[in-house]
């Protein structure tokens, strides 16, 4: 409960007077207040240094050290006062918490020091107030990354190993560090000049050399030497498959290895070979072949493990990607409008060479880049107006947004990684006070499931758990509210169980009252028309409540009858259309559960067991779905 | 914005501890108690809505209680000015924990009759069971249906409106009340609260 509401408590348990009249039950007896409510000073000396404080003051915030019998521990007799042996210039911001129902956080104090003080007693971080929030955040996470920082130096590759790691994971450090040993060093440096290797053996291969005897057509090298290429490129494709089975092997987590870039480079890289290998030398598929060879370039990616570089490279084109996503799209936004004011401008001229609007695309790309070959020119004047047009915006259009994405791309790098951390953190922020506030509201159900409401005596009192006396006052308010208007508080869970089976529990017994039946279903389940919640196509639903004895489990069973049974329903079908719209089942309904017994409430309907079929008006494209109920 | 700067200027003190306690039914130190907590929360000496329908939803999470602590603060507020002062806040107390059972009834009227007119009609009865209700959130058990209130409305209006005229007056309201043994013992429950 936030700040000083526990003063309010009283107030409002005042007003419950208001309720009174409107009652239909008798309210609870409300809870005694065994310990005496005089408000005193009590003394808290912290390492010297002595504060005086309201006993109320403390009280407001029981789940504390100060504010719950916690401090018990640390009172002294002799003295009559409360010691903690603790800093007492961070004691004052504790204190003035409790004072002002706000926590500061002092600039001048190290953010370790203070989150331990606040751990000591049993304040979390998350409420300090928005005046101190984003400096406390600021500095907790630079000293994260400090000791981050630290931590990963220390890890470094010097660090000998554990010393009863298994020859695996000596494996994955080697190829994860190969400054570790002489072993992984060597390995690192064969397989980085192989890669290297490879790839200028890809290129060379195509270069053309002198003519066989008695020929003249020149060849490319990779076919006058095709023995020698193969060679190497088989030693090659062996090394980098030996290198990734080690890996494989090697790697703690498998699947995730399999997953990370590197190796599906890895494997992209060595595939083309295996699969050559393996297809027959057919003229058909050769053409398919030849196409697989272009992945072979993909091994000059491998170099990334060996270059810091080409990672960070990587992964801040990554990071821009939604600049870049941008730019792309705003230029094929440019080259599809001009393209087709080019084509329809020089549709007229003979012999043109902008056929279609697709041929006009590589116009219009390569004057807007301002290369222009000078393959397709327009004749007319109305091309060339536009041509010009296109040209000049083809400067502006790329132009602007490269170094607005270079000067923002730092810029936008740091503040991601930024933002990204505070959204997560606030969602964690939101999330904890979401938790307290069903904490509040929860402890009031448990506190409701273990049986708090019966008239305690002495033997029974001992069962219940501990609570605070704010705690006990303030569900005895709530119970109060419940006793008022005779319904029950239940959580989120229980209450789609129970809508469920009602809403389908009323559709057979006002099949009479068509008219508020849409009633029914619109204050039951108000929020269900948006999602598919049910899908009993083949499924079972089970309801749990305990107080529904008759309908126990509905099974639903699709046949291929057609809809033309309906007919012999007792609902209209535009009657059935009910705010849970888009349920694309049907289910039946036996009886209506019976109202529990200490709600004799004539809000619930009266229930008849009325057996009946029901189908639901969406069931056009779902068949006839019989439905058996397994107990009556 | 402006409104709440011209309230922390203007800064209210609560007539002395004599008079307030001769006033209401509380002793000195139940009044110092009462009147720590109030400063506390509300150093400028006042309460106006907006903080009124915060704080009494913290009481009720399940639910919305922004309606029923309007009507809450309405009644609180005598000099319906917008803003509840100490005295207000320390009349009203002292009626419901302390005072006798007919100045509970006469205040809960007030707080039913919304337009202060001497009459509780079906209209205004309604707007309050329902901003009872709403408290309830909407997960309760069992579901609330479109026709609660109505029934809640109609079972009040059987059993306070004797003549039959549509309206309850105060003397009926009493007398109902009075005749009705679950509300006359409940009204005792809340004595112990401070």
């Amino acid at each position: 409960m936030a700040a000083g509401v526990a003063t309010w408590l009283p107030f409002a348990r005042a007003a419950a007077v208001g309720w009174l009249p409107l009652a239909k039950k008798i309210m609870p007896k409300p809870p005694v207040d065994k310990k005496s409510r005089n408000d005193e000073i009590l003394f808290v000396n912290v390492s010297g240094l002595r504060f005086q404080t309201w006993k109320n003051t403390l009280d407001r915030y029981p789940d504390t050290l100060l504010g719950s019998s916690e401090k018990e521990f640390f009172y002294n007799e002799d003295t009559q006062e409360y010691f903690f042996d603790r800093d007492p210039e961070m004691f004052r911001h504790i204190l003035n918490f409790y004072r002002t129902g706000k926590l500061h956080y002092p600039r001048q104090e190290c953010i370790q020091a203070f989150d331990e003080e606040l751990a000591f007693y049993g304040i979390v971080p998350d409420i300090i107030g928005d005046c101190c929030m984003e400096e406390y955040r600021d500095r907790k996470k630079e000293n994260q990354e400090r000791l981050a920082e630290d931590t990963e130096a220390e890890n470094a590759t010097d660090t000998p190993l554990p010393p009863h790691s298994t020859s695996r994971e000596r494996l994955w450090r080697a190829f994860e560090n190969p400054h570790t040993s002489t072993m992984a060093l060597v390995f690192y440096y064969v397989t980085g000049f192989f890669i290297a290797v490879s790839v200028i053996a890809n290129v060379v291969e195509t270069v053309p050399c002198r003519p066989l005897k008695g020929s003249k057509k020149d060849l490319p090298c990779g076919e006058k030497y095709t023995l020698a290429f193969f060679c190497m490129d088989t030693a090659c494709v062996l090394i980098f498959t030996f290198e990734y089975l080690m890996r494989l092997f090697a790697a703690p987590s498998r699947c995730k290895f399999m997953r990370s870039v590197m190796s599906v480079i890895d494997v992209v890289a060595i595939m083309p070979y295996y699969i050559g290998l393996v297809m027959p030398e057919n003229e058909d598929v050769s053409g398919a072949f030849v196409t697989l060879r272009v992945f072979r370039v993909f091994r000059i990616f491998k170099f990334s493990r060996h270059s810091q570089g080409l990672r960070i490279l990587g992964y801040t084109l990554k990071s821009c990607a939604s600049e870049l996503g941008f730019l792309l799209f705003s230029l094929t936004m440019a080259i599809i409008i001009f393209a087709t004011v080019m084509f329809y401008a020089e549709k007229g001229t003979k012999g043109t060479n902008f056929t279609s609007i697709p041929a006009s695309f590589w116009y219009t790309i390569v004057t807007m880049t301002t290369l222009g070959y000078g393959d397709m020119v327009p004749n007319t004047i109305a091309g060339k107006i536009f041509g010009s047009i296109c040209s000049l915006s083809g400067v502006l259009v790329i132009a602007l947004p490269v170094p607005v994405i270079v000067s923002n791309f730092s810029r936008i790098y740091h503040q991601n990684q930024r933002a990204d951390k505070m959204r997560a953190q606030q969602k964690v922020r939101l999330a904890r006070i979401r938790l307290a506030k069903k904490g509040t509201t929860n402890a009031f159900l448990h506190y409701k499931e273990e049986g708090g409401f019966q008239d305690r005596n002495s033997d029974n009192a001992l069962c219940l758990k501990n609570r605070s006396s704010f705690e006990h006052q303030h569900h005895h308010l709530l119970h109060c509210l419940e006793k008022t208007t005779s319904h029950e508080f239940t959580d989120e869970l229980t209450f789609s169980e129970m809508c469920m089976t009602e809403s389908v529990g009323y559709r057979t017994s006002r099949s009479t009252s068509i008219s508020s039946q849409q009633g029914v279903s619109t204050s039951c389940c108000p929020r269900r028309g948006k999602r598919r919640a049910i899908r009993l196509a083949n499924s079972t639903v089970s309801v749990s409540r305990g107080s529904i004895q008759e309908l126990d489990t509905l099974q639903v069973h699709k046949t291929s009858a057609g809809p033309q049974s309906r007919s012999s329903l007792n609902a209209r079908t535009e009657d059935l259309k009910l705010n849970c719209e888009d349920r694309d089942f049907t289910a039946a309904i036996i009886s209506i559960p019976t109202p529990p017994a200490n709600t004799p409430d004539e809000s619930l309907p009266p229930s008849p067991a009325i057996p009946g079929i029901l189908r639901n008006s969406r069931s056009t494209f779902f068949t006839h779905e019989t439905v058996k109920i397994s107990s009556l | 914005m402006y409104d709440d700067l011209e309230l922390s200027v203007v800064c209210h003190r609560p007539e002395g501890l004599e008079q307030l306690e001769a006033q209401s039914n509380f002793s000195k130190k139940e009044l110092k108690v009462l009147y720590r907590g109030f400063k506390n929360e509300c150093p400028s000496g006042v309460v106006n809505e907006e903080t009124f329908k915060q704080i009494y939803s913290q009481f009720f999470p399940h639910g919305d209680a922004s309606t029923y602590a309007h009507y809450l603060f309405n009644s609180f507020d005598s000099s319906q000015n917008g803003s509840i002062k100490f005295e207000d806040f320390v009349t009203a107390l002292s009626i419901l924990l302390r005072g006798t059972t007919t100045e509970k009834l006469q205040w809960t009227f007030n707080l039913y009759d919304i337009n202060r007119d001497g009459y509780i009609n079906k209209e205004e009865m309604t707007d309050i069971v329902k901003a009872i209700y709403d408290m309830m959130g909407r997960f309760t058990y069992p579901a609330l249906k479109t026709d609660t209130f109505k029934q809640h409305v109609d079972a009040f209006f059987q059993k306070m409106d004797k003549n039959r005229d549509g309206v309850v007056t105060l003397d009926e309201f009493i007398l109902s009340c009075q005749e009705d043994e679950n509300i006359m013992s409940s009204l005792q429950l809340f004595e112990n609260v401070i």
